[in-house]
């Protein structure tokens, strides 16, 4: 920090990013809360820590590989260059000196972190379409997988300056409906497959009953801490505020811009219409194929918001209700198409308010912003509708189905998948704390005990 | 000596790069984090087969079963 300017911009684009992290937390609490208000209540604390140490774990391998994967992976290797092609992952590995407290790098653990609650976020949204059967030792193993391998992986590829999509297909996916959400909900499929649907979710005719939310408040605060909690997601995929020499590609002038991931300049104005108004066309939307049905409505505007995400730094904001509308509309349909053809449980509907409604709105701004530039850099792939597909394909099915569909697979034959059938009808939180309800039923005894004695009651 | 090598503050700063105690010893520190990871997946799986392993010796007739699912008891 050589310079007054070069110190304020330092020092406001620390701040700004570690007031995404904070924002971002909320995201997590909203998930808790909604995946604890989704399940019955035989399994909520089983439901709350399975999600809850999402963030131990996910931190950890964040910090002992997933952020290195991310600065070494984006030219493939050997797609568009070797391993680590900037030079950055070299100083990210676990144990270099920039991973730690350092006066001559102020900014890399304010990146680490708001990348790290991405990080929780893709795995916390396996975690719901699970819920009630899958055993957590084996949750938190996807959830490694998913949160600090496959998603690092993506996001190298497709959501970095450099990746090889952004460079060979002119993939665009500026605020994450593929790399973040897109991969999520096709890693819950490759789950939900091999481990079935809970007893009781399927007719002996195979029609489907509806196991409602036990806490609908629950639910419905803990979707709204997720919208909040959105809005630092969204200013963190961009760069605040960055100036030409710094971006160092084609853009000419003095004028200093704020910039998506992909250093391709938009504004902070710019994605706080598209967020809210693709928010709206969600719900308006998902208000209508549902009926008014509350919990579908509050999640049709997340997959709304998910849908327009990836373009939602260019779009005109009437283009992202529209295209949020048409994503949710989507997204409800093929889920219950699904769930009746394939006998798919998917508790609270991840697979297609983040898979679904991310693949399409993938699909959706390839042709929306089609020749639009990807990059400030010279030699970078135009937007398109192919580019933005094959991209939508590698996200969800070949990063996001894929190994989880395979891992899954192997733990179900070895047994270690989903819980025994007598604990899944007990409920897990009297498996997992018989203990603690013994004690109690002692001390209600004892309550008794003490009344009778009292006179209070025979 | 300090353990983190700094000794006075009567430092141009731009010479001062880490601040952690013990600098050089990261990898041993990486190793040790990483095998601490590993081990407690390990007990954790482990402590989970086990849970339910004692559960299954308490539900092993359908009347136990039964009773559990009602009552939500199982003692």
């Amino acid at each position: 920090m050589d310079s007054n300017l070069a110190a304020l911009t330092t020092v406001f684009t620390e701040f700004y990013y570690w007031l995404t992290v904070a924002l971002m937390f909320l995201i997590h609490v909203g998930f808790c809360m909604y995946e604890v208000g989704a399940s019955r209540r035989k399994n909520m604390m089983h439901t709350l820590m399975k999600n809850s140490m999402v963030i131990p774990l996910v931190t950890v391998t964040w910090f002992f590989f997933g952020w290195w994967i991310y600065w070494a992976l984006p030219a493939g290797p050997g797609i568009t260059g070797g391993l680590d092609p900037d030079g950055f992952a070299a100083g990210y590995v676990p144990w270099g000196e920039l991973m730690g407290s350092n006066l001559s790098d102020r900014i890399s653990g304010v990146f680490w972190a708001a990348f790290l609650l991405f990080s929780w976020t893709a795995a916390s949204i396996v975690s719901g379409a699970v819920i009630e059967r899958i055993r957590s030792g084996a949750f938190w193993i996807f959830a490694v997988l998913v949160g600090s391998v496959t998603w690092v992986i993506d996001a190298a590829w497709g959501w970095h300056y450099g990746g090889w999509m952004v460079q060979v297909l002119g993939y665009h996916d500026a605020y994450a409906s593929g790399v973040i959400h897109a991969i999520a909900g096709g890693a819950a499929l490759g789950i939900l497959i091999p481990l079935g649907p809970r007893i009781g979710k399927f007719r002996s005719d195979g029609t489907p009953r509806d196991i409602v939310p036990h806490n609908p408040w629950l639910v419905t605060i803990g979707l709204f801490l997720i919208y909040t909690g959105f809005w630092g997601f969204y200013v963190a995929c961009n760069v605040p505020i960055i100036d030409p020499e710094g971006i160092g590609g084609q853009i000419t002038g003095e004028t200093w811009t704020a910039t998506t991931i992909y250093l391709t300049p938009t504004t902070l104005s710019a994605i706080t219409f598209n967020f809210l108004m693709s928010l709206a066309g969600g719900m308006l939307a998902g208000y209508v194929v549902s009926k008014g049905d509350a919990f579908w409505t509050y999640s049709s505007g997340l997959a709304g918001i998910i849908t327009a995400s990836a373009g939602n730094d260019l779009y005109h904001p009437i283009q992202a209700m529209i295209v949020g509308m048409v994503g949710v509309v989507i997204m409800y349909k093929l889920h219950f198409w699904v769930e009746r053809r394939f006998k798919v449980d998917d508790a609270v509907g991840a697979v297609a308010v983040h898979g679904y409604a991310g693949f399409i709105g993938l699909v959706i701004a390839g042709f929306l912003l089609w020749g639009h530039p990807s990059s400030p850099y010279e030699g970078y792939a135009t937007i398109s509708p192919w580019g933005n597909f094959i991209g939508a394909i590698i996200m969800f099915w070949v990063l996001g189905f894929l190994p989880c569909f395979v891992l899954a697979t192997i733990l179900n034959r070895m047994g270690a998948l989903r819980i025994p059938r007598e604990i899944e009808l007990v409920g897990l939180d009297l498996a997992d704390y018989h203990g603690r309800y013994m004690l109690e039923s002692e001390v209600a005894k004892a309550e008794e005990d003490e009344a009778r004695a009292a006179g209070l009651i025979r | 000596m300090s353990t983190t090598g700094i000794d006075s503050w009567a430092v141009d700063l731009a010479d001062i790069t880490t601040l952690y105690p013990f600098p050089g010893t990261e990898f041993l520190m990486f190793v040790i984090g990483f095998a601490l990871w590993i081990i407690w997946h390990i007990w954790q799986v482990r402590f989970e087969n086990r849970t339910y392993e004692e559960d299954l010796k308490r539900l092993d007739t359908p009347e136990k079963i039964e009773r559990a699912m009602r009552e939500q008891r199982m003692d």
